[in-house]
């Protein structure tokens, strides 16, 4: 237990570092998964074939691998990235290769009906999906998203094996140094747990805020304090 | 329109005042192996108020699919109010025109389902398009809308979202939502097929009206006989894809001329 | 040229043993998995005080964890409590436990997926309970259970690849000692991810299919 407290700062930035990469390739993952997902349902074979090949390349091989590519081979071609910006980038595109197929779904999903509504109206398939479709789909994609969101989290332990200074990479240092294994390894899956709870805390709170019948919930707490205050 | 004393050709060919503002020429439309519409030759007059009856997988509802381009002829020539809507000869392929984007806009349909937008509210779902489409000012559109849910009955549900109204209130929004963007032809499909029996009258109310008071062209395709009988100028009777019988619904519904619009309407008026 | 062909080749062979390992690793990884996990969701199901929750709970903290950090702790803690084991089975023994977790979750929902009607029918023709749950909701159930036991067959397959930090020589860790004595990682990496792609695709086009085979019938 000594060497956690000792080494407790180290590990604080350890989280903090952990934290970071989450969030970095989480931001990628989302831009990723919304255009590969559209481009997915284009009808252009030119915009959805390259989209598709993307996702079935990065869903099909192992994200270790694509982080050690990018870190180890790419230098091969010139390109030296820094450790993390290789543990980012494969994060992102490799969880955004999976969110993709998330967004695709929730779109596709929609109601038939409010496609041909759309085009009755006049409107143009990007501002039907702008303005009607995707808005519609947002509530259908948070518990899936929140999904891959933790799996991203988690997998951001293994950025440590490419030299990122994580939680995981820091846990690794201080058992080497001090050969206390027990208190580190525990700590540092507590923090990992507390983390993809709030997380996952978070998700649930999101899907409640867009729920589709949002507007109507709150009219309806509206005119439930109006009646308890006895107003018509 | 004289009543016809000899067995009409399937394909009724109705010619009636010089410019029709809906004609079909020859449209076919195959589903795979099924035909669905037989090379139909079919006109409506401008402001007037058409009812189509027949059983289901009778091709009537794709008529008005075609028209709303919901769905695309196999064959055949669709113009609206003198522009072309469709020409397609077989085999080859069709792609979505500026022409048809165009033409479309003077066209407007209200769906079985309703099909309002749940995210936004009855006011929201009726401004939408005129903004956006029409390019109109906020102020104006919403100024409009709410006209329109006046006329609808509506007013006080201007805030509502479609989860906090019932179907007969939901689809006199959507009617509402098609008139705001002044279409020269409304277009509706069964729509009073999804609602509950006791909501079916506020929403025959709102198209009666419609009816009487403009002169904008309507087809309705419906199964409630009493209701075309009282507002259509004309009713057609479809079956297996091709146009059997048409005629005011005097004769229709009092003398029916064709056999298949007899028995039809005998199954139909049973109950 | 970048790519320097003939290294590839030579090394293809000691990579075809990598993946030799890594596969082993999956299907024993997935057995283990498939009956843990039904252990812990009847363990879970029956509701027996004290055990239940504990079981719950370290569902849920097993899923809410790092494989990777699971499989560090296996490797380096328990030795210290005298469990010691080589990194093979420990590797199989980790990734087993971890995906358990999640095919517990699966039994749940296969389970709760059999509509309520089917239990209320077979009380109604008075059918026992061993009978109720063998030959009307399991079998019902599995058409859930098995496309999804087949998604993280795949899943696991590619995730085997973490292993490789705690020495287990699979595909990825075969990829890694090439390329660090040869000091060239472009081939053995690469032809790694190839073949990843040429086993998970085809895999998970065979498990779609089975997707749509078992697709619930309402």
């Amino acid at each position: 237990m000594s060497a956690v407290i000792d080494y407790a700062p180290l590990l604080w930035q350890g989280l903090l570092t952990t934290i970071l990469v989450a969030v970095l390739s989480g931001a990628l993952c989302l831009v990723v998964a919304f255009a590969a997902g559209l481009a997915r349902l284009s009808s252009h074979r030119l915009i959805s074939w390259p989209a598709g090949i993307f996702i079935e390349v990065f869903r099909g091989t192992s994200l270790l691998v694509q982080m050690f590519w990018l870190f180890f081979a790419l230098p091969f071609f010139g390109v030296q990235l820094h450790p993390l910006t290789a543990a980012v980038l494969a994060l992102g595109l490799n969880e955004g290769a999976y969110a993709a197929e998330v967004v695709r779904g929730a779109i596709a999903s929609r109601a038939k009906g409010q496609t041909e509504a759309c085009i009755a109206l006049g409107m143009e398939p990007a501002l039907r999906l702008r303005r009607i479709i995707i808005p519609q789909s947002i509530p259908a994609m948070l518990p899936p998203f929140g999904n891959v969101m933790v799996d991203l989290l988690k997998n951001t332990s293994l950025v440590s094996l490419v030299t990122v200074a994580d939680l995981t990479f820091r846990a690794q240092m201080i058992r080497s140094t001090t050969g206390q294994t027990t208190a580190i390894f525990l700590t540092i899956l507590v923090a990992y747990f507390a983390l993809s709870y709030l997380l996952t805390l978070l998700t649930g709170w999101l899907e409640r805020r867009f729920a589709l019948d949002r507007k109507a919930l709150a009219a309806q707490r509206k005119e439930n304090r109006l009646m308890k205050v006895g107003a018509a | 329109m004289r009543p016809s004393t000899e067995p009409q050709p399937l394909s009724a060919d109705v010619a009636l005042a010089p410019d029709p503002i809906i004609r079909f020429q020859n449209v076919s439309k195959n589903w795979g192996a099924n035909q669905v519409l037989k090379s139909l030759n079919f006109e409506v007059a401008p402001g007037e108020k058409v009812s189509i009856i027949g059983p289901s997988g009778s091709g009537k509802t794709t008529i008005l699919r075609i028209l709303m381009t919901l769905e695309t002829p196999t064959e055949g020539l669709v113009t609206v109010d003198g522009d072309t809507l469709w020409d397609v000869t077989a085999g080859q392929k069709v792609r979505e025109t500026k022409q048809l984007r165009e033409t479309r806009r003077k066209i407007g349909m209200v769906f079985q389902q309703f099909n309002l937008f749940p995210h936004m509210t009855a006011m929201e779902n009726i401004i939408e398009a005129p903004i956006h489409v029409l390019g109109m000012g906020k102020a104006e559109a919403k100024e409009r809308a709410a006209d329109l849910l006046n006329l609808v009955g509506l007013g006080k549900h201007m805030n509502h979202t479609p989860p906090q109204m019932s179907g007969g209130q939901q689809q006199r929004v959507a009617i509402a939502r098609a008139l705001a963007m002044r279409p020269k032809v409304l277009l509706f499909d069964e729509p009073t097929s999804a609602l509950d029996p006791e909501l079916i009258g506020e929403v025959l109310n709102v198209i009666r009206n419609l009816a009487h008071t403009t002169d904008m062209t309507m087809l309705m395709v419906t199964h409630e006989m009493r209701f075309a009988e009282e507002i259509s100028d004309r009713v057609v009777m479809f079956d297996n894809g091709a146009a059997v019988e048409s005629g005011p619904p005097a004769q229709i519904f009092k003398d029916p001329q064709q056999e298949r619009t007899r028995t039809f309407l005998r199954a139909v008026l049973q109950h | 040229m970048i790519w320097d062909n003939n290294f590839a080749v030579s090394v293809f062979p000691l990579l075809l043993e990598g993946l030799w390992v890594t596969i082993q690793i999956t299907l024993l990884g997935t057995l283990l998995a498939a009956v843990l996990g039904l252990f812990f969701a009847v363990l879970r199901r029956l509701a027996i005080p004290v055990l239940s929750p504990v079981v719950s709970f370290f569902v849920v903290f097993v899923r809410g964890t790092p494989l990777l950090v699971q499989a560090y702790c296996a490797f380096f803690v328990l030795p210290a409590y005298g469990v010691s084991f080589d990194a093979f089975t420990t590797g199989v023994v980790v990734i087993g436990v971890n995906y358990s977790a999640y095919m517990a979750e699966v039994y749940r929902s296969g389970i709760q997926g059999v509509p309520k009607g089917q239990w209320e029918a077979a009380t109604a023709l008075s059918l026992p309970g061993v009978r109720t749950w063998g030959r009307i909701i399991l079998p019902q159930a599995v058409r859930t259970v098995v496309p999804m036991l087949g998604n993280y067959l795949i899943q696991m397959f590619k995730d085997s690849a973490v292993l490789s930090a705690i020495t287990v020589v699979e595909l990825m860790a075969t990829a890694q000692a090439i390329g660090s004595s040869n000091f060239r990682y472009l081939e053995p990496l690469t032809m790694a991810a190839l073949l990843f792609l040429a086993i998970s695709y085809p895999a998970s086009r065979l498990v779609n299919r089975l997707e749509r085979r078992y697709a619930p019938q309402h």
